[in-house]
């Protein structure tokens, strides 16, 4: 069974359709990244699957728990760190805690005991006792995750939690989300952070404008791109396809007013693309080679669709 | 309905959070505690009114303010502070969140109120004539009261200033046509069919029953409407914020 399991989602706001057509399979145990430019739809997502906005069309199952029709059971399963809202500023790190534990029904005991844990392990043993208002960024954002772990959930999710945080709050974050992944949690991250999806996940998945174009593991979707170079180059004046299926040329792809043609062996689609051209008559308006990383694979993706 | 323990604790802790958090907002104390007194000194001391008359309006103007007074502050405040979206995130639905609002409010209500009650008992005497209608008067009051506060707080805004003045335009002028200052039997015209269209008006009916036996309408019609009243002022706080919701956050 999957942990977390979303089919055909789709959510329109006034203006644009914020995710359209959305499915993910996240297996338990996992770390799953969602990886996406500015506006890409990664918040719109997360808010649907975690059941705070109902989305127009599709479905979403927690550990098979329809969060539709069983919203609270569902919520029971997973911790949420959203991107923007966060825990009570005129209450107390411990305060907030006790709330969140409470919202999980945890028994007093048994909340002390990991409140005390937790705040140690978070670094805020010494505030626990100040209001949250006086944090810094950092150290509120350390408070919203141990709110969110407090019930060890087995579904975490984190919406850009490390962005904007200083060098050693971020750091935190990350082991946190590595120690509940190896106690068994399942986690779903959504980043614009290419190292950070490349070291922590196992699956990424590109999001862009609303609709996800690519799914795979960090290692694979580098070695496509690894293996592939890519060339890229404009014309004078409309072309077909056919001019571009030649000697060496794996994949083409119109992007702008530009096509990206794929290839293992650049030099040879260089001769080949001007060979052409000129027994053609064609003009090249510009032509440029690119050796790609994923953050050039991210790009690439996300800008041609 | 495997979920309604889950749901009930969810109200309960909304509640909690709610009491621990926003009784001592200003807005809270301003509107909800120091206004009715104001009213109270500015219309019933030195008038030469005896007092004991007007004692169930204004304690029933009393609990209007309070029970009132938490509901239309909370989720602007929470919208406004970036805390609603987390809230929403925990176990719990938006009508836990209502529902827990209202409760903060009633809480609130009756709390102060039953102690203005009491406090009072030393200076005036306030008799209860009936003592089933005097505690269906205070429940079914804050209720209607708090209720009215949950749906206040529904305007898609996240500030809390403009919810509190759009909130005070509403409540304002119900106290001047609910029969408080001038008893429903005086009243004639439109004044009257006014008074017959606000809800405060059947409370404060309610407690002219119960607390000097001179009633206007019937204690089972004022406790019907009050009911009715809260019902669907319910329906209406989640049909909107539901509405509210499906734009976005
Ligand atoms: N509440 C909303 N109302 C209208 N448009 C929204 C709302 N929330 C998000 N959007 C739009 O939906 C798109 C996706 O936004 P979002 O999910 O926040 O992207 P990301 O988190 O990837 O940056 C953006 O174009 C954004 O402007
Ligand atoms: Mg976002």
């Amino acid at each position: 069974m999957d942990a977390i399991r979303a089919e055909h989602l789709k959510k329109a706001f006034a203006t644009v359709t914020a995710v359209n057509d959305v499915s993910i399979a996240v297996k338990e145990g996992e770390i799953f990244g969602f990886l996406g430019p500015n506006g890409a739809g990664k918040t719109t997502t997360i808010r649907l699957v975690t059941g705070v906005l109902t989305p127009d069309t599709g479905t979403v199952h927690i550990n098979g728990i329809d969060i539709h029709r069983h919203p609270l059971d569902a919520k029971m399963q997973m911790g949420v760190i959203p991107e923007s809202s966060t825990v009570y500023g005129d209450m107390t790190a411990e305060q907030n805690l006790h709330m969140s534990g409470k919202m999980y029904g945890m028994p007093r005991a048994l909340r002390d005991e990991r409140i005390d844990e937790i705040l140690l392990r978070m670094g805020l043993s010494e505030k626990r006792h100040t209001l949250v208002r006086t944090f810094s960024k950092g150290m509120k954002q350390r408070v919203n995750i141990a709110c969110a772990i407090i019930h060890r959930p087995r579904v975490l999710f984190l919406d850009e939690p490390t962005s904007g945080l200083d060098v050693q709050s971020r750091r935190l974050v990350i082991e946190t989300i590595q120690d509940m992944n190896e106690q068994g949690s399942t986690i779903f991250l959504t980043t614009h952070n290419i190292e950070e999806a490349n070291t922590l996940c196992q699956t990424v998945c590109i999001i862009n404008k609303g609709k996800i174009v690519a799914q795979d593991s960090p290692e694979r979707l580098k070695k496509m791109f690894d293996t592939t170079q890519s060339v890229e180059v404009s014309f004078d004046r409309p072309v077909g396809r056919d001019l571009l299926s030649g000697e060496g040329i794996l994949r083409a792809e119109p992007c702008g007013d530009k096509w990206r043609l794929y290839t293992d062996n650049p030099d040879q689609v260089l001769k080949y693309l001007i060979g052409r051209a000129e027994r053609e008559s064609i003009g090249i308006t510009s032509l440029a080679t690119s050796g790609p990383s994923l953050e050039e694979a991210f790009i690439q993706i996300t800008e041609c669709t | 309905m495997m979920e309604v323990p889950l749901f009930l604790r969810g109200i309960i802790v909304i509640t909690g959070k709610n009491m621990r958090l926003y009784y001592t907002k200003p807005p809270v104390l301003m509107f909800g505690l120091l206004f009715p007194l104001f009213m109270f000194f500015a219309f019933f001391v030195g008038r030469h009114l005896d007092l004991s008359t007007f004692f169930p309006a204004f304690l029933a103007m009393m609990l209007f303010f309070t029970a009132s007074s938490v509901g239309p502050l909370i989720t602007p405040w929470e919208k406004r502070e970036k805390t609603y979206e987390r809230l929403l995130s925990y176990p719990v639905t938006q009508d836990s969140i209502i529902l827990g609002d209202v409760a903060a409010g009633a809480v609130f209500g009756i709390g102060i109120s039953v102690l203005v009650w009491i406090a009072s008992n030393f200076f005036i005497v306030v008799g209860v004539t009936n003592w089933v209608l005097f505690s269906l008067a205070f429940l079914l009051g804050t209720l209607s009261c708090a209720t009215l506060g949950a749906l206040l707080a529904s305007p898609a805004s996240d500030s809390p200033p403009n919810v509190m003045i759009f909130s005070n335009l509403i409540r304002f002028p119900l106290i001047f046509i609910s029969g408080i200052f001038v008893p429903l039997q005086q009243m004639q015209g439109w004044g009257l069919t006014l008074a017959y269209c606000s809800p405060l008006t059947y409370m404060v009916d309610l407690f002219n029953a119960a607390m000097s036996g001179r009633s206007v309408f019937s204690p089972l019609t004022d406790c019907s409407v009050l009911i009715v009243v809260s019902v669907g002022f319910i329906v209406a706080a989640r049909f909107i914020q539901k509405r509210n919701m499906m734009k976005g956050m």
